[in-house]
């Protein structure tokens, strides 16, 4: 029996687990695949979005920036077109100019020369002593000699500051000149400060060789950045000149970096943006997302766990009722076997009997003759035949309550005298009471008006009855009374035995089915739901009281004929 | 002259053979019979025979078809019927039948003896009113 509830124990692990199991792949596949394609297309899209963001704001600063120079230049321009060589070669004239263009843009101009062919600077106005500075060697002039034009990179020259020059070539006489004027660093950086974004966001220019063009906020090394790839290859430029790409700092740290040509393609306006800073919003979306999936994913465990021990649970009371059930059927075939075996043993046995008897009768007879009257053992052999007539008619009434009781049930109803039911219990069950040290009593009211009911239901009723207050006292022994008696409409049964009784949370379930405290394959837990059923079908009423240490009562309502037609 | 003329039938021949010595002591006349069959053959043999005691559960031709095949043809005959207790029914059946009476098996002497009598009693009451009937017919012929 332990193994088999050892291997029934394994049985319903293995299908709680099996359960659970399904049940949570079948919940989470889908949940799981669900938010991953979601949270992939968010970030497809977020990313897009990011860059897009990224990519206007830069195309709109460097449509800034390239109108800012194209805009100084158009000035110089106009300046050195509008008035000859020699009115600028004039150093006061040229004073002059620069008032009207720093008081026109705000001081941008810092300075204005005009440089003849040989790199001499004829004329300056400006706050720098130049005075004949000699620039033949400069990159710029160089350049603007070639060109009608040039802005140059940001450099630090002979007055030691950073700043860049916007210079235009005129001719005068078949002889070139050049106007240059200075541009504050300053006011020219503010356009690339004043764009941030974020909290890591910030730009910048490189020129062709990677020198910053501006002041970088973070000490970051031009090498360091791969936008020396879109300057050298000029690669992933998209159509709007912006090109967008993703890197990694030595410290492992990802950052996006977007680009712009600027001035025709001699700089690069550069965007950095730390990625975790560009996609906070994406990162916390994903974090609510999470703690969503994780929340979910608690519900579906536990509710998995709850849902598969109900199910699992129920799966065992139902196998244990079928069992229980099995065991009764097996258990009422081998009764209804038994009690063939037994009527056709007691019919057999019953011929031999009577022969005996019969013989017993024929010495007896024989006796009565003269020859035997003066026999000394007359006497014994007298009480020695009627000890064996006495005997003989034992074995009758035994055989012959075995083979009524061994009969198949018949449900026939029938006017029964309640008395004659429990006397012929009493007699079947005695000896299994004096087994058990238990001693039976009745106390039948004469004159009881017949019931109608069926014979074999009722025996099997208070046979149930008298068989568990017996298994009750095995142990202790006791005293089991019935008593019989008329109360007003009903013939009334008091089975009361002096046992062990029955504790208050199990009174009210004793006439349920399957409910036993009986150790396992001893008790099925349906004998008392069957007499209860029965008396149920009969109009009548069963009814216990019991007190844990003084003993139980069963009392068996039983309605007298005429009160059964009145319910009916 | 023997209180009556008896047939008992059972199939135990160990009963029939007690039994038969018991009641002859009793002064009775017993013819015996195993079966349902040889009870019908000896009723035809003896006509003196008045009393029955049947068996009811007897193997081939069993109490109740001997019971009707005797009231059939030896109307007058009385019929004690005999029995376990697993056949009170048919006994019972066998009362409907017109059996005298039936007794339980092993039964007492006495009460047998009592049981005999009577229908014996009975089967000779019949004849006598049979023999008045016939004796007034005849007389009413002479008269005539």
């Amino acid at each position: 029996m332990d193994q088999n509830q050892q291997i029934a124990k394994a049985k319903y692990k293995a299908l709680f687990r099996n359960r659970m199991l399904t049940i949570i792949i079948v919940s989470f596949t889908p949940m799981i695949l669900i938010s991953s394609i979601i949270l992939y297309q968010f970030y497809t899209s977020y990313h897009e979005k990011v860059y897009a963001h990224l990519g206007t704001i830069v195309k709109k600063h460097k449509r800034n920036i390239d109108s800012f120079l194209n805009e100084k230049l158009g000035n110089i321009r106009f300046i050195a077109r509008t008035f000859s060589f020699e009115e600028l070669s004039d150093e006061s004239f040229l004073q002059d100019r620069l008032v009207t263009l720093q008081q026109e843009f705000n001081h941008v101009f810092v300075d204005i020369g005009v440089i003849n062919e040989q790199g001499t600077q004829v004329s300056y106005a400006g706050p720098f002593k130049l005075g004949k500075a000699l620039y033949s060697e400069a990159d710029w002039f160089q350049k603007a000699m070639e060109s009608e034009y040039v802005i140059s990179d940001v450099f630090f020259g002979l007055r030691g500051l950073p700043h860049f020059i916007i210079a235009v070539r005129e001719n005068h006489n078949g002889r070139d000149w050049i106007l240059r004027s200075t541009i504050d660093f300053v006011a020219f950086n503010n356009l690339v400060e004043n764009i941030r974004i974020g909290e890591t966001g910030f730009a910048f220019i490189l020129n062709r060789e990677g020198k910053f063009q501006t002041k970088t906020l973070l000490d970051i090394l031009p090498e360091k950045i791969p936008c020396m790839d879109f300057i050298k290859n000029g690669r992933k430029i998209s159509k709007e000149g912006i090109c967008i790409t993703e890197g990694v700092d030595d410290s492992g740290e990802k950052y996006i970096y977007v680009g712009a040509f600027l001035k025709g393609g001699d700089w690069l306006l550069m965007f950095r943006q730390r990625s975790s800073d560009a996609f906070s919003d994406f990162r916390s979306a994903v974090s609510v997302t999470l703690a969503i999936i994780l929340l979910g994913g608690l519900g579906i465990i536990s509710m998995a766990f709850i849902l598969t021990k109900m199910t699992v649970k129920r799966i065992s009371q139902v196998e244990q009722k079928k069992r229980m059930m099995n065991e009764q059927i097996i258990e009422t075939g081998k009764l209804a076997s038994v009690g063939e075996l037994a009527a056709g043993i007691a019919h057999e046995i019953n011929n031999p009997v009577a022969i005996m008897v019969e013989e017993a009768g024929w010495i007896e007879d024989l006796l009565e003759e003269e020859e035997f009257k003066e026999g000394e053992n007359l006497g014994e052999f007298k009480r020695a035949l009627n000890q064996i007539r006495a005997q003989g008619h034992r074995c009758k009434e035994i055989t012959h309550k075995l083979l009524s009781f061994a009969r198949k049930t018949d449900s026939r109803v029938k006017d029964l005298n309640i008395n004659n039911v429990i006397d012929e219990l009493v007699t079947l069950s005695e000896q299994r009471a004096k087994y058990s040290k238990v001693i039976m009593e009745t106390s039948l009211q004469d004159n009881l008006p017949n019931i109608k009911a069926s014979e074999t239901e009722l025996q099997q009723v208070f046979l149930n009855l008298i068989n568990n207050a017996i298994d009750a006292m095995e142990k202790e022994g006791g005293t089991i009374s019935i008593k019989s008696r008329l109360d007003g409409k009903d013939v009334v049964i008091d089975l009361a035995d002096n046992g062990p009784g029955i504790p208050q949370a199990n009174l009210l379930r004793i006439f349920d089915p399957f409910f036993t405290t009986k150790p396992v394959g001893k008790g099925t837990g349906l004998g008392l739901s069957i007499c209860y059923g029965i008396i149920k079908k009969m109009g009548g009423e069963i009814s216990v009281e019991s007190n844990v240490g003084t003993g139980t009562t069963f009392h068996v309502y039983m309605p007298l004929p005429g009160d059964e037609e009145d319910q009916d | 002259m023997a209180i009556a003329n008896v047939l008992l039938v059972d199939d135990e021949v160990g009963f029939v053979e007690t039994i038969t010595r018991r009641l002859t002591k009793r002064d009775l006349d017993i013819v015996a019979a195993y079966n349902g069959e040889e009870a019908l053959e000896q009723l035809k043999k003896h006509s003196s025979i008045e009393i029955v005691i049947l068996d009811v559960k007897m193997p081939g031709m069993d109490g109740i078809e001997t019971l009707g095949a005797i009231k059939k043809d030896h109307p007058l005959v009385e019929v004690i019927m005999l029995t376990g207790h697993a056949t009170v029914e048919s006994a019972i059946e066998g009362m409907k039948m017109g059996a005298y009476d039936y007794l339980m098996k092993p039964c007492d002497m006495d009460i047998l003896m009592s049981k005999v009598k009577e229908a014996a009693a009975k089967t000779r009451k019949h004849e006598e009113k049979i023999i008045e009937a016939r004796m007034k017919e005849i007389s009413t012929r002479r008269a005539y």
